[in-house]
């Protein structure tokens, strides 16, 4: 079973994403901000991370750049999932190290369709 | 809505398009139908199936046909036959062509255009390695307006994240507020044209590459083989058709045959397409 840590400070969204993810056979860890999943990280590696942007403590591309530089940090891959759409946030997403995008809101198949691209499912 | 008048709406859409709607659809048909009927200021679905019969309005039979198809269309639906295209399709007719450096794709009954586009877009990456070909790609459907739609090429944030690489999203989208555009390279890249799969297909040519997925499933036995009969006669001797995978060939026409090895492809039967033997198996048993 693959893992996939979802980091987001709306426990709504945890929630949501969670039953998505359980449904396409993921174990799930949680994290509510940057610095609780780099925490997280340090400990196991997960497969795959449902990533937001903002967030308090450490946000989103904070945390990637810093898993990116971990040992083994470039395993993961990471899916942003934010309410920031505009192109100017998906490129600095994207040089970061991020492997997809999704822009909220999203749905069962939004999710389902990313993570197959990236071979995840 | 009244049994005679449901009986109608399906016998209706029957004759025109050929889709085959069974009792368990007369929800479809209410919540689909009663916004033409409002549109039309026309009181409800009897009044609908009135003006209908007395056949006087082409726009009323054409949003009623619109109304009752499904037009459900992803950027790269299933991922796998794009793959496919790209490792194998793609560079046998790069080899089968080399003379004429032509080739020329059809998205059968297109929707918006997901199809059509995606295999522009595989093309575009191709870069240099296309130089001197042309690849012509034509997407049809019975429907004007999701045809109006594929040609803008403007698609909602969830559209484009069904199925699209966001690698291809920042290379080939303007964001225009929250719709996002192709750029104007790709959407030259196709022609779209209004086209009923039950008539003659003399008029588009013949093609290299078929893909007529997801389409067979909503017609009856006969109609899938009437509609795949024109298709082979439209396709080249060692051309490709691609069917969903919900789809075949077996039991409806035997025009067709499997390509071994590559689930979802059809060449015509006893072609060279067919005898070769995949890629792969090639390498491998050489």
């Amino acid at each position: 079973m693959k893992s996939c840590l979802i980091v987001d400070d709306s426990k709504v969204i945890r929630m949501v994403a969670r039953r998505i993810l359980e449904g396409l056979q993921f174990e799930i860890m949680e994290a509510a901000d940057g610095k609780i999943a780099l925490e997280t990280c340090l400990k196991t590696m997960p497969d795959a991370i449902l990533l937001d942007w903002n967030m308090p403590v450490m946000n989103g591309i904070d945390f990637l750049r810093a898993l990116r530089g971990l040992d083994g940090g470039a395993a993961p891959r990471v899916v942003f999932c934010t309410t920031e759409n505009d192109l100017a946030h998906i490129q600095e997403a994207i040089s970061a190290g991020a492997n997809e995008y999704i822009m909220k809101p999203f749905d069962s198949d939004i999710i389902e369709a990313k993570f197959s691209q990236i071979g995840l499912i | 809505m009244k049994p005679e008048d449901f009986a109608y709406f399906c016998k209706l859409i029957l004759d025109r398009s050929g889709l085959v709607l069974g009792p368990d659809k007369s929800y479809l048909i209410e919540s689909r139908l009663t916004p033409v009927a409002r549109r039309h200021n026309l009181g409800g679905l009897d009044a609908l199936a009135t003006a209908l019969r007395q056949n006087k309005d082409a726009k009323l039979l054409r949003d009623f046909t619109d109304a009752l198809m499904t037009n459900e269309s992803f950027f790269f639906r299933d991922t796998k036959p794009f793959d496919q295209f790209r490792e194998v399709v793609l560079p046998r007719l790069l080899t089968t062509r080399a003379t004429s450096k032509r080739v020329r794709i059809w998205s059968a009954a297109c929707s918006t255009g997901q199809e059509a586009y995606s295999l522009a877009m595989i093309l575009k990456e191709q870069g240099a390695k296309l130089a001197g070909w042309t690849f012509e790609i034509v997407g049809t459907d019975i429907s004007h307006e999701v045809l109006a739609k594929a040609q803008a090429g403007v698609y909602t944030q969830f559209e484009v994240q069904r199925g699209l690489p966001i690698q291809f999203l920042v290379k080939y989208f303007k964001q225009d507020g929250d719709k996002w555009q192709l750029a104007q390279e790709i959407r030259n890249m196709v022609q779209f044209r209004e086209f009923n799969l039950l008539g003659e297909l003399t008029g588009l040519g013949t093609f290299d590459v078929v893909f007529c997925r997801n389409v067979l499933i909503y017609f009856d036995q006969k109609t899938k083989g009437a509609i795949l009969e024109r298709i082979a006669k439209g396709l080249a001797p060692d051309g490709f058709l691609y069917l969903g995978g919900a789809e075949t060939v077996l039991g409806v026409t035997e025009k067709f045959e499997p390509l071994s090895g590559h689930r979802g492809i059809y060449a015509l039967t006893n072609s060279q397409s067919a005898a070769q033997p995949p890629a792969f198996a090639r390498a491998v048993g050489a």
